[in-house]
């Protein structure tokens, strides 16, 4: 009586359709794919190359519809124009200032979550470090549009000095942006430092090194890529950023900014400034895979 | 490594003032919207829970968060999906191009914000319009899914790692079928994840400004872009400080919650 009723359940279409499944690992990998890859690959993707082929289009300058006839006229300009080099120049420039500027604080914080602090505190501290990173983007701006603002905590501080807050522009950027983005220099610095073998710290000790060398040629040289995989995601994240800058940047612009002001009126042009950032990622990408770097992002 | 008495002082201070920095500001959001004074001048002239209430009674700042409510639902949805299938797909299968996706899935969220929001917003208007879709709600809610399904994938390829594909054969083995093993011995192991994942996902598109400016249509203002648009506004001031406050104060769940449900990956970083 048993068998009688598995083998009809043997013929049920689910049952069925599980067998034929379990059987073809090929056939249940692509109903795995399908859709992700439709999504990805064709809307994300497609998108994406639609902008950078758009990228060699132009715009008719009367009525500024798009003319889909292939030249490289925007990146002549962009290369040729003084204000997109400096405005250019200016934003790698800022997100080579906020990443040395996260590496510089993170250190010594990482330092202390991962070895000095009491072992029992140290994944509370991380906890610590990593509750900002939720905290709203544009609320953390604002932080600093109140602390930067006249009259406002940065003022109030420095007036027993003399002196008065950067207000906004150009270092309230730079300064905003490394508050943004510190997490994530400080996290990676902080497990390299944890998985230091405290053994090699002792050897070195042995070997007659005081803390500076053996920080120099033992701890450096170890923790480096981590610093490489942390800058990855504070310099990118710069580079691209524009609504920082509207926000505490007064007149300040950068790349995004540009790419920005141009969407409405001159879409090809908006694309061709918006593969700057790209490219300039990709390449500082490249640079960072010799350090060792993406593999322990 | 012995470090010097004067050292591990001014290591300790170091990281103290790091901390103070991290804080501060936030805590300045929350002193800052009991501030009695319209401006933001330091110190306030005088502390009220006035504006708390004109807050909860903004009209505007009530629509916005039900808007972001409901485009980081529809988002963290499809995220949890997709994500999840590509996390079975790449965890589970060795085939041509696993790496390539992994790379994919993560590119949405590498690339600046404003070139996916570019990117998106074109194909939208040229593909989608002519269609008789334009830019609205639905459109939020795809840009969203699409840079959302990397933390639901990296949660639950995390989960999926560790838990090596031998449960299920031995489900198998003992004759469950393909349905019958998921749903009994896959699903129970990755469902953790998948919470975890799909909060952060949530909490992502909640915060994101960027691909929402590019993708929203006229009348669809998220929270941050309803912060955004009255930020500078001397008007709307005391509210936009409650609003950031309570954002600050809500910032805390995700990364608790995250924190009970997963110890994979959902708190090691933010992607």
């Amino acid at each position: 009586m048993k068998t009688t009723t598995a083998r009809a359940a043997g013929r049920t279409p689910v049952r069925r359709l599980a067998g034929t499944l379990h059987r073809r690992p090929r056939l249940r990998l692509s109903l795995l794919l399908t859709a992700p890859l439709l999504w990805l690959a064709v809307l994300y993707l497609g998108s994406l190359s639609v902008l950078f082929i758009s990228a060699f289009w132009t715009t008719n300058s009367f009525t500024s519809e798009v003319v889909k006839v292939w030249s490289t006229d925007n990146f002549h300009t962009l290369f040729t124009t003084p204000v997109f080099r400096q405005v250019i120049l200016r934003s790698v420039g800022v997100a080579l200032a906020v990443t040395v500027l996260c590496a510089v604080i993170a250190f010594p914080v990482a330092f202390y979550t991962a070895r000095l602090a009491k072992p029992k505190w140290r994944p509370l501290l991380v906890v610590a470090i990593l509750t900002p990173l939720w905290a709203s983007y544009l609320v953390k701006v604002y932080a600093w549009r109140l602390i930067l603002s006249q009259d406002g905590l940065a003022d109030w501080m420095l007036k027993p000095f003399g002196l008065s807050g950067p207000g906004f522009g150009l270092p309230a950027t730079v300064i905003t942006l490394t508050y943004l983005w510190l997490p994530y220099m400080i996290l990676p610095i902080h497990t390299a430092l944890e998985q230091l073998p405290a053994n090699l710290l002792d050897a070195s000790a042995d070997l007659g090194a005081r803390a500076g060398r053996t920080f120099r040629s033992v701890v450096l040289p170890m923790v480096l890529p981590s610093v490489a995989a942390g800058s990855v995601f504070t310099f990118s994240l710069s580079l691209g950023d524009y609504i920082t800058v509207q926000i505490v940047g007064g007149k300040t612009q950068l790349i995004g900014n540009l790419v920005y002001s141009n969407i409405e009126l001159n879409l090809p042009m908006a694309a061709a400034l918006g593969t700057v950032p790209v490219v300039v990622i990709v390449v500082y990408l490249l640079a960072m895979r010799r350090t060792g770097a993406l593999s322990s992002l | 490594m012995q470090l010097s008495r004067s050292a591990r002082i001014a290591l300790r201070v170091a990281a103290g003032c790091g901390f103070a920095a991290i804080y501060v500001p936030l805590a300045l959001v929350l002193v800052n919207s009991f501030n009695s004074d319209r401006s933001a001048s330091w110190p306030p002239s005088g502390l009220t829970l006035h504006w708390w209430s004109v807050a909860w009674g903004s009209e505007g700042a009530r629509a916005a968060l039900w808007v972001s409510v409901k485009a980081g639902l529809g988002a963290t949805a499809i995220a949890l999906l997709l994500g999840t299938l590509i996390a079975f797909a790449v965890a589970r299968h060795r085939f041509f191009g696993r790496d390539a996706i992994s790379f994919v899935v993560v590119l949405p969220i590498a690339l600046p914000g404003i070139v996916t929001g570019i990117a998106l917003n074109s194909a939208f208007s040229t593909v989608l319009e002519p269609l008789g879709v334009g830019l609205g709600m639905f459109t939020v809610v795809v840009g969203h899914a699409t840079f959302c399904i990397v933390v639901v994938f990296n949660n639950v390829v995390a989960r999926l790692r560790r838990t090596s594909g031998s449960y299920e054969e031995a489900a198998m083995d003992l004759g469950a079928n393909t349905f019958r093993a998921f749903a009994d011995v896959t699903f129970p192991l990755v469902r953790s994840a998948l919470l975890a994942g799909g909060l952060l996902a949530f909490a992502l598109s909640f915060d994101e400004i960027v691909v929402t400016t590019f993708t929203a249509g006229p009348g669809i203002e998220t929270l941050p872009i309803w912060i955004f648009n009255n930020m500078t506004r001397p008007q709307q001031a005391p509210v936009v400080n409650v609003v950031a406050a309570v954002l600050v104060l809500l910032s805390v769940l995700p990364i608790y919650v995250a924190q009970r449900l997963s110890a994979d990956t959902a708190t090691e970083s933010r992607i």
